[in-house]
């Protein structure tokens, strides 16, 4: 199974990559400006109490000390209580971190939804009406920011057609969907449009390889044709593609979350942020870190699926 | 060689006795921004069942386009038109459903570079496989035995193991079987085979074309076989047809042409192959260079390479015409002084 011992390789290798994070998150952390100590106690905290919270935090200790304190807590799941929240940070990302990955995966959803057929639609009528029509809209969806699009469909599908909520996150797991529909939409369709045009562009270039021309020759039905020799090898490319691009999302969903007013870990980030709730900013930085890594396996282990020649 | 059996329901295929494939003013012309280019024009040819015809020109003469024509594989901005005749049925003019079912299955394919042509992302055996499931009600378990079967035809050693490798883990010489093995699957009657053995080295070509042979004496197939090779056509062809710019310019038997062609620009081909026991001389080769696609001399469009030329080949195309026999046909108004120059070499 060249597929089997693949994947161990590849899991193998997240390892320093993991490493990694952890150092650069505990740098980054400490280089921020602001302390902790005075996030908490206010302005008018009294020396004394900053040098308790201190201590109470390890940051009297020398900075290798703190970073090996750091990565055994992190290893048994503590990440520490919230400055703000006063909450464990773990249980605050549990809480918060499904309602991100809803909302990019919803998002990610749609916009392989518009892109797939819109692409092959746009590849097999190359340079004709239909293919300049998607590729001018998914232009305009690429060339506007997202907390713009994010404004103009709530504008639109909540204030003024009453479609969709305004905002929030609902209970039950429609509602929650339904909730979550224009937040998604709003990432996806950036994604949509980075994904459409790379899928038509490798589409266009597998539609001319020598063997759609072979398995024509063989007689092959065209639904066959279209999905087992032109789609799975166009995709190839596209899925490298769309493995970046969750990490981008993630970055989008901060945004979105904010204009929404979805209670996710995007918002939980720049309210830590703002806040200097390091655990909590740490914990999340962590975690997303490791979720987009996870992704890039995915991503790989897909392709290496995809193409066996990657599978080695 | 050539049987006048099975003739179909539709017997007025020009009048023509074999029910094999008959070409009939095969055009495909190309709308590029220089213009038109017309990469085949009125090809005339027959395959008798059980033949082998080799197509032979250099590169940009026409042949591979003709073959990809009679598959009706030209993509726009490609157009084709004229006819190809197949047990009574034209090619060309078909609906799409009726040609696909004749595609691998009656008349099969093989392509010049099999890494290019296989599929890299799926194993062999289902390439194979594919091929039965479009064109048979075989079950699953009779498909792949099938495949095994055809390996084993090919030469493929180790097939069972083989069958679910992809194309990458097999050899050039070996990818080319696999691609014989599909196109065999459904033993088609008339093999299309766009110059199989280029890509490959000496001794694989070799191989490969002894076993085309060995295919078409058991499996009573026709094959046309595009090379630019004569040695790869005096090897393996029965008859032989020589294009230039688009155009067929002489057939006839192997031997004949070989032994007296007619047409300055076959004479100028088999003039450029080495021969082993003459003196050692300069290879000679044909002076000047092919003409543009899209501009092509007027008259006779192998004039300003041609030293028979006379005023008569710039002002009008001579029409390819049947001269000692019916199959024997050259494509020039001097063809007579052709044939009657001294023997090359």
């Amino acid at each position: 199974m060249p597929l089997f011992s693949f994947v161990i390789r590849r899991l193998l290798q997240m390892i320093p990559t993991v490493i990694f994070i952890l150092i650069v998150t505990f740098i980054l952390v400490r280089l921020l400006p602001g302390d902790p100590a005075s996030a908490m106690l206010g302005d008018r905290a009294r020396d004394a109490d900053v040098e308790r919270i201190n201590r109470q935090l390890g940051l009297d200790q020398p900075v290798v000390v703190q970073f090996f304190y750091f990565v055994r807590r992190v290893v048994t799941g503590d990440l520490g209580n919230s400055i703000g929240l006063k909450v464990s940070v773990s249980s605050l990302i549990l809480q918060r971190l499904p309602v991100t990955l809803m909302l990019t995966g919803m998002s990610a959803l749609i916009a392989l939804v518009l892109a797939v057929p819109l692409a092959f639609i746009a590849a097999s009528k190359r340079e004709r009406l239909p293919d300049s029509i998607i590729r001018g809209a998914f232009q305009m969806g690429l060339s506007m920011p997202v907390f713009y699009v994010g404004i103009v469909l709530l504008t639109v599908f909540a204030a003024q057609l009453k479609l969709f909520p305004v905002g929030g996150y609902g209970d039950t797991l429609g509602d929650r969907l339904y909730h979550l529909f224009l937040p998604a939409l709003t990432l996806a369709l950036s994604f949509a449009a980075v994904l459409m045009r790379n899928l038509r562009a490798s589409i266009i270039e597998v539609m001319n390889a020598e063997y759609v021309d072979f398995a024509t020759a063989k007689g092959l039905r065209s639904r066959v044709i279209l999905f087992r020799h032109i789609l799975r090898n166009a995709l190839i490319s596209t899925v490298t593609l769309f493995g970046l691009q969750i990490g981008t999302l993630l970055g989008g969903a901060v945004i979105t979350e904010t204009v929404f007013a979805v209670p996710g870990a995007g918002r939980l980030l720049i309210d830590s942020i703002y806040g200097r709730d390091y655990p909590v900013l740490q914990g999340l930085t962590i975690a997303l870190a490791v979720l987009v890594s996870l992704t890039f396996l995915i991503t790989d282990i897909v392709q290496a699926w995809l193409d066996p020649r990657i599978a080695r | 060689m050539a049987m006048s059996a099975n003739m179909g329901p539709n017997g007025n295929t020009d009048g023509n006795e074999n029910a094999g494939l008959v070409v009939r003013g095969l055009t495909t012309t190309f709308d590029t921004p220089r213009g038109q280019a017309i990469a085949a024009a009125d090809v005339d040819f027959d395959v008798a069942p059980g033949e082998i015809v080799g197509l032979v020109g250099e590169s940009g003469s026409g042949k591979s386009v003709t073959l990809r024509s009679i598959m009706g594989l030209i993509r726009k901005p490609g157009r084709t038109t004229g006819h190809v005749d197949w047990r009574g049925r034209d090619l060309v003019a078909m609906s799409s459903e009726e040609l696909r079912r004749i595609r691998g299955s009656e008349i099969a394919m093989i392509f010049q570079e099999p890494m290019t042509a296989l599929n890299p992302v799926l194993p062999v055996g289902l390439q194979i496989e594919e091929n039965l499931i479009a064109h048979t009600t075989l079950t699953t378990r009779q498909r792949r035995s099938r495949a095994l079967e055809l390996m084993n035809i090919v030469g493929i050693p180790a097939a069972d193991r083989r069958l679910d490798e992809y194309p990458h883990q097999f050899s050039g010489g070996m990818r080319q079987r696999v691609m014989i093995a599909i196109a065999l699957a459904c033993s088609p009657k008339l093999l299309l085979a766009d110059e199989p053995t280029t890509a490959l080295d000496v001794t694989i070509q070799d191989q490969i074309l002894k076993l085309l042979l060995d295919l078409r004496d058991r499996m009573a197939m026709s094959v046309v076989l595009v090379t630019h090779d004569l040695g790869v056509v005096a090897a393996t062809c029965d008859r032989m047809a020589v294009m230039y710019a688009g155009r067929i310019v002489e057939t006839g038997a192997v031997a004949e042409v070989f032994a007296r062609p007619r047409h300055s620009y076959t004479r100028g081909l088999l003039g450029s192959v080495p021969r082993s026991g003459t003196s050692r001389t300069m290879l000679q080769s044909i002076e000047g260079t092919p003409p543009s696609l899209t501009n092509l001399p007027t008259g006779c469009a192998f004039h300003p390479r041609c030293s028979f030329a006379t005023d008569i080949c710039l002002k009008e195309r001579p029409v390819l015409e049947a001269v000692t026999s019916p199959t024997r046909t050259v494509a020039c108004f001097h063809h007579e002084r052709v044939a009657e120059a001294e023997a090359i070499l």
